[in-house]
């Protein structure tokens, strides 16, 4: 969870956050360092308030939490002049053009009105929006609406991108349209990205960290390449007969298993081991190998392997 | 840098002053105000009456033409303080419909579209909003009262000479202290009612509403009890009594136990104030929180 070598983009220092008498995010403690984190959970995790109490929406009941070092608590003016937001619901300002209304809200965040317009031009052809950037929002389809509060999010330069569900809504070619953006920001190295979605393949697609969050806590938080890399390659079967006493008669040469679905076993093999061994022990109980793949665990494993083991400790 | 370059880069230039931008708000908001005919001609008509007091104060002080147009001196109406008085409240009541067509969108627009946590996820804090969507309102209104008000009273002084304006300049701070006074109370009305009710017609309708009803109610209450305290909640006896004291003249012929005190009516402004204030703040947050 640390790195040595920079800045830590969000720090969390035992942060509480308290709606009346229910806590919603219990004492979050780490530092996060990626160039784009995702934020996993399932829904009512506490992703979107953990986001919105780091932009300052929400007070903390306790502890606090610093973006770039500076603490949300008394520093939060400082803090969102380096932010961008894109919130997750349809946000605008009605009957307004689009280049009107990126321009507004760049000179909200402090750009003096000429730098502020030119600067929407630009965000808007940017995000592919130049051609409509005159008609008003009003009119915009779903996903052209999204486009432009990935505009707005950016027009000011934030050195770090809160985006919330941005894919939420869009069909396949927008959906990729609005990952390869976020993948160029990412990787032209100027801005740090946090990304909350419920779809694991956005968040594998565009993050090298993941956060993952389980009734307000951290269930797990890695390197998703290294968390990668440390994986053990594994044999996935789809077996037909007695799986029980192949995995077992497997787990006697040293290879550890574990049975998933009705048909389905993982194996990791040990040294020595090849997968003839596998076959042999399958003819000598009648069990049919209907399909062998090597595998690594994806996200998905790690999610609900986090949903499963999370207790909030790291 | 041209717009074909598509890439993503920070921005190094210059920022705005913190303090100024509040006023960013009223300045894309005119521009959008402005855009109504309907608007545009009824901000124009707020100017006839000022013009028209203009040539009176002229016609007072030009005996040549008085004469061309057959009029007898004692016949102008005399420059003093119920000439403003007069001149305060023509506009007072053009503010208000003002008020009535533009305050209820203020801030229900933003709510009804989710846009809240836009301005508020930007170094731009709840207070700077308030304040920006009650300058619309006070910058607007401000036009057709107080400033053409004063450069009356400043072309009167003018014209008069000999100290006038020295002598009456109790009448300038009153124009300035009225206007600004049912200014003020306009806009934290017009911009609270538009946080709680987001429908625009039901907005306006609740403007008449808070100067009608607590009216009623206050003129009961004051004629049951035989106390002036009855008017605490009626906001036209409030400003009345206000612009009494500042005009130094009774606009009503009322029963002296009927009169309230001047310190009264301040102090029942500043609760109705305060009243605004906090149903803005509790209406005005990025996302409303459900406990």
């Amino acid at each position: 969870m640390t790195d040595a070598g920079g800045e830590a983009v969000i720090e969390l220092d035992d942060l509480r956050v308290e709606f009346g008498r229910r806590r919603i995010l219990k004492d979050l403690r780490g530092a996060f360092h990626g160039r784009a984190i995702g934020l996993l959970g399932p829904n009512g995790a506490g992703k979107t308030t953990l986001i919105h109490t780091l932009l300052g929406f929400h007070g903390a009941a306790a502890g606090t939490a610093r973006i770039f070092g500076r603490d949300i608590r008394s520093e939060a003016r400082a803090i969102r002049t380096l932010v961008g937001y894109m919130p997750e619901r349809d946000s605008f300002i009605a009957n307004q053009t689009c280049v009107h209304f990126v321009r507004l809200m760049g000179e909200l965040s402090g750009l003096p009105p000429a730098a502020s317009l030119e600067r929407a031009h630009e965000a808007l052809f940017y995000v592919g929006l130049g051609e409509a950037r005159y008609r008003r929002l009003g009119t915009y389809s779903l996903g052209m609406k999204q486009l432009a509060k990935l505009a707005q999010a950016i027009v000011h330069g934030p050195r770090l991108l809160f985006l919330d569900e941005p894919t939420n809504g869009l069909d396949p070619p927008a959906r990729q349209r609005m990952l390869e953006l976020i993948r160029e920001i990412r990787d032209g190295g100027q801005a740090q990205i946090v990304l909350s979605s419920h779809l694991l393949r956005d968040v594998e697609e565009c993050c090298d960290e993941i956060l993952i969050l389980k009734d307000g806590r951290i269930a797990h938080y890695c390197n998703l390449e290294e968390e990668r890399k440390a994986n053990r390659k594994f044999l996935e079967l789809e077996t037909r007969g007695d799986r029980e006493s192949f995995a077992e008669a497997a787990g006697r040469l040293g290879c550890e298993y574990a049975l998933a679905g009705e048909q389905r076993l993982k194996l990791v093999l040990q040294d020595g081991v090849e997968v003839g061994d596998l076959y042999r022990l399958a003819a000598e109980r009648a069990v049919q190998i209907r399909r062998l793949n090597y595998k690594r665990d994806s996200l998905e494993d790690i999610f609900l392997k986090a949903m499963e083991d999370g207790d909030g400790s790291l | 840098m041209a717009v074909y370059e598509h890439t993503y880069r920070p921005y190094a230039g210059p920022l705005t002053p913190a303090w100024s931008r509040f006023l960013i708000i009223p300045r894309h908001a005119f521009g959008e105000i402005f855009q109504s005919k309907l608007f545009t001609g009824l901000f124009a008509v707020s100017f006839v009456c000022p013009l028209i007091m203009a040539i009176i104060i002229y016609l007072h002080h030009n005996s040549n033409a008085l004469a061309l147009l057959s009029i007898r001196s004692a016949d102008v109406i005399a420059i003093n303080n119920s000439f403003f008085r007069a001149f305060v409240l023509i506009q007072s009541s053009l503010a208000f419909v003002m008020a009535v067509i533009v305050g209820p969108a203020l801030v229900s627009r933003d709510l009804t579209n989710n846009a809240l946590p836009l301005y508020l996820s930007r170094p731009f804090s709840r207070a700077e909003y308030i304040g920006g969507k009650m300058a619309v309102l006070i910058i607007l209104l401000s036009a057709i009262t107080w400033i053409p008000g004063l450069l009356l009273f400043a072309f009167q002084g003018y014209l008069e000479g000999g100290g006038w304006a020295g002598e009456n300049f109790w009448i300038a701070r009153a124009v300035l202290v009225s206007s600004l006074v049912w200014v003020i109370v306009l806009a934290l009305l017009a911009t609270a009612l538009s946080a709680w009710i987001k429908w625009r017609v039901a907005a306006s309708a609740a403007l008449f509403a808070v100067f009608i009803i607590p009216g009623v109610v206050g003129s009961i209450v004051t004629e049951l009890f035989r106390t002036p305290w009855g008017n605490l909640i009626n906001l036209t006896v409030l400003i009345q009594t206000v612009g009494d004291a500042l005009f130094r003249q009774s606009l009503l012929d009322l029963d002296p136990w009927m009169v309230m005190p001047a310190g009264g009516a301040w102090a029942a402004l500043l609760v109705w104030g305060a009243g605004c204030l906090l149903l803005l703040a509790r209406k005005v947050r990025a996302y409303e929180v459900i406990s």
